[in-house]
């Protein structure tokens, strides 16, 4: 072990902090050094293995040539922001002008009081009682990042775009958004946007907020990605995340809700697409859901498709802490294994300190139903077809959590443009 | 149309014979309804002549239209003309009914080099089908036959089977689980479909079915063989005494 621990050691050592928020990027740094970066004898990463994360250089990651698709969200009407590798393009992005939505740039350091209040602070609760060590690392050196303040309805959704030119690219991005009360907004992001992209995304969404997230992670085989996805939900308020990811050698996607209001609601969903055969494909969702509230609903959907020796992982846990009375928990993660050769590690979790709540749990992994497959194909829906139309109705459940249907469409295109891919 | 000949089926998996020389013709516009015992094999022949996996064909063949059925995948069977309404339909959460009857139809029109329907020709044609049927928009829209009824699963099959217009339909059980009234929808909805260019072969445990379905000749079928046939008297004779005649007269 002695070889991984001085690389991570180098990395922890070389680690610069970024503009800007002066008292919680030493705070996160201060904290990364006590946790220190994980290996794979820490139970959080028993699934997947960190140590190419916590080389110091980004392995590299050949560009990968997506233009036989038109880019995602391209008919919508919406906010457009490039990253190239980690740096904000502004030439490529449209300007940031959107009624009741205050849009900022983190390298810009700008010093105002409520993006001061949030940076952060969120991914700090989120570090128990788990530790988080690549969040951390992110505030404390995340070098641009945007913030978002919606103050009413935005009439349009932000589009983060990620763009990978560079082999081997490290961007770290740490995004804000508060969504103030009442206020509603649409986040989407789309890309690989480097080699290793590490991110942190703090969603704070208050009384009566609602927040929409759909997320759709690169196509480049050899990208690795540690995302944190940490959001606290006051009451009333509604939190949606969709995250499709086809491709990829290593993804760590965390996502950790703080249900802190009465009638709070959120929601989180994953589809991850990995066929071995085209390069190695390893996935991991974690997510913790803490209820600390009353009535509050949170739903859990992850699916995934594996075939060709692609593995795919799933950590879920609900805490439903003392007084958090008619809670409603429920989380599902499955796996369809097209073949013999997947594999699908699955490690649900709940913990339970009220008396009157509603939590469910179920995991499941299996094949294609051979029945339905021969129903299809005896009306003349040939083979390959008939397996993507399953693979759809698999998927079903995870998509249905997109609430916007054009957005939807355009999810549901891509898995289908997918499989017409990888097919056999 | 169909013609089988000297068909003997094993299951893939162990060595169990269920079809022992099976010998059957299926002329074009005729309805032949097969009758037997559980376990005679009855659904077996249907399966093996829609080319269900699990099963090995040990010699022995079936035509439609002269082609040899045996040696076509599922979905080439259909597109040769060949339809299975199902006992037991299978459901498929997350795809709709018409999702799936489009896939179903524009596949087989594919495959048969005609154009695929557009989705307004389409809409047309399935709604004026459906609508005699009884099947109302609602369950056109649901996901495939989840949370049918079981008089809808088989309505559902007949309208699958109206939209892709086969020549050879087989109905497996299509009356099991269904009351009198679920049973005269689904026979009117396979009466409606009666031509000269198609025909029916009819599995069925009871008469009753055939009461609404007249068909020409009547088979009955046990321990993988064809033991006596018919005309539909033979249905009413099986009714009033039972298999234990025909099957004692057989031996």
């Amino acid at each position: 072990m002695a070889a991984p621990q001085a690389k991570a050691s180098a990395r922890l050592d070389a680690l610069q902090t970024g503009p800007g928020f002066g008292a919680a990027r030493a705070d996160a740094l201060a904290r990364l050094r006590a946790m220190g970066l994980p290996d794979r004898r820490d139970e959080y990463w028993r699934y997947t293995d960190p140590a190419t994360l916590n080389v110091q250089a980004a392995p590299a990651a050949p560009v990968f040539d997506a233009s036989d698709e038109a880019p995602l969200f391209d008919a919508l009407d919406r906010v457009k922001l490039v990253f190239v590798d980690g740096v904000f393009d502004p030439a490529a992005s449209d300007d940031p002008a959107l009624a009741g939505v205050e849009i900022l740039r983190l390298a810009d350091a700008p010093d105002i009081s409520w993006a001061n209040g949030l940076y952060g602070t969120l991914e700090t609760a989120g570090q128990t009682p788990v530790a988080r060590p690549f969040a951390a690392l992110n505030t404390a050196a995340a070098t641009d990042g945007i913030l978002i303040r919606a103050t009413a309805r935005a009439a349009k959704p932000v589009h983060l775009i990620y763009i990978h030119e560079s082999e081997t690219s490290d961007p770290i991005l740490h995004h804000l958004v508060k969504v103030e009360p009442g206020a509603e907004l649409t986040l989407l992001e789309t890309g690989p946007a480097g080699a290793r992209f590490n991110k942190v995304l703090e969603v704070d969404v208050a009384t009566g907020g609602r927040f929409h997230h759909v997320q759709v992670q690169g196509r480049d085989h050899q990208r690795r990605a540690v995302t944190h996805l940490f959001t606290r939900v006051a009451e009333e308020a509604l939190f949606k995340s969709f995250t499709l990811t086809a491709n990829g050698v290593l993804t760590r996607n965390e996502c950790v809700i703080d249900i802190a209001g009465d009638d709070a609601v959120a929601h989180v969903a994953g589809a991850a697409l990995g066929d071995g055969a085209t390069g190695a494909f390893h996935h991991d969702d974690t997510v913790f859901i803490t209820h600390g509230a009353e009535r509050g609903e949170s739903r859990q959907v992850f699916k995934k498709v594996l075939k060709h020796g692609a593995v795919g992982t799933f950590q879920g846990k609900i805490l439903v802490k003392p007084g958090a009375q008619k809670t409603d928990g429920y989380q599902i993660s499955q796996s369809l294994l097209l073949d013999d050769d997947s594999q699908f590690l699955a490690k649900p979790e709940l913990e339970i300190y009220a008396d009157d709540v509603k939590c469910s749990h179920g995991s499941t992994t299996g094949a294609l139903d051979e029945t339905a497959l021969f129903y299809l194909r005896s009306r003349g829906v040939p083979q390959e077809e008939a397996v993507a139309l399953l693979v759809l109705s698999f998927l079903a459940d995870a998509i249905a959590e997109i609430e916007d249907e054009d957005i939807q469409a355009e999810i549901v295109a891509r898995l289908e443009a997918w499989l017409s891919r990888h097919r056999g | 149309m169909l013609e089988i000949k000297n068909l003997h089926v094993k299951l893939e998996d162990e060595d169990k014979q269920i079809l022992k020389g099976v010998n059957l013709t299926v002329e074009p516009g005729k309805v032949h309804a097969i009758m037997g015992p559980n376990g005679s094999g009855k659904s077996t022949l249907s399966y093996v002549l829609s080319g269900r996996d699990g099963y090995e064909v040990t010699e022995g063949s079936a035509t439609l239209e002269g082609a040899d059925l045996l040696e076509m995948e599922p979905e080439e069977r259909a597109a040769a003309g060949l339809f299975l309404a199902f006992q037991y339909p299978v459901e498929i959460p997350g795809v709709g009914n018409m999702t799936f009857l489009r896939t179903a139809v524009n596949a087989q029109r594919k495959a048969r080099g005609q154009d695929e329907l557009s989705a307004g020709e389409f809409l047309k044609v399935v709604r004026e089908k459906a609508k005699t049927l009884k099947i109302d928009a609602e369950m056109l829209k649901r996901p495939v036959n989840v949370g049918f009824s079981g008089g809808e699963k088989k309505r559902n099959e007949i309208l699958q089977m109206a939209m892709l217009e086969p020549k050879m339909c087989i109905l497996d059980e299509t009356d099991s689980g269904l009351d009198v009234d679920a049973m005269k929808l689904v026979a009117d909805g396979v009466n409606a479909l009666r031509d000269a260019g198609r025909s029916f072969l009819v599995i069925t445990h009871y008469q009753r079915l055939l009461d609404h379905i007249k068909p020409d000749v009547v088979h009955i079928m046990a321990d993988g063989r064809i033991i006596r046939t018919g005309g539909p008297e033979l249905a009413l004779e099986v009714e009033q005494n039972g298999y234990a005649d025909i099957l004692a007269e057989a031996q």
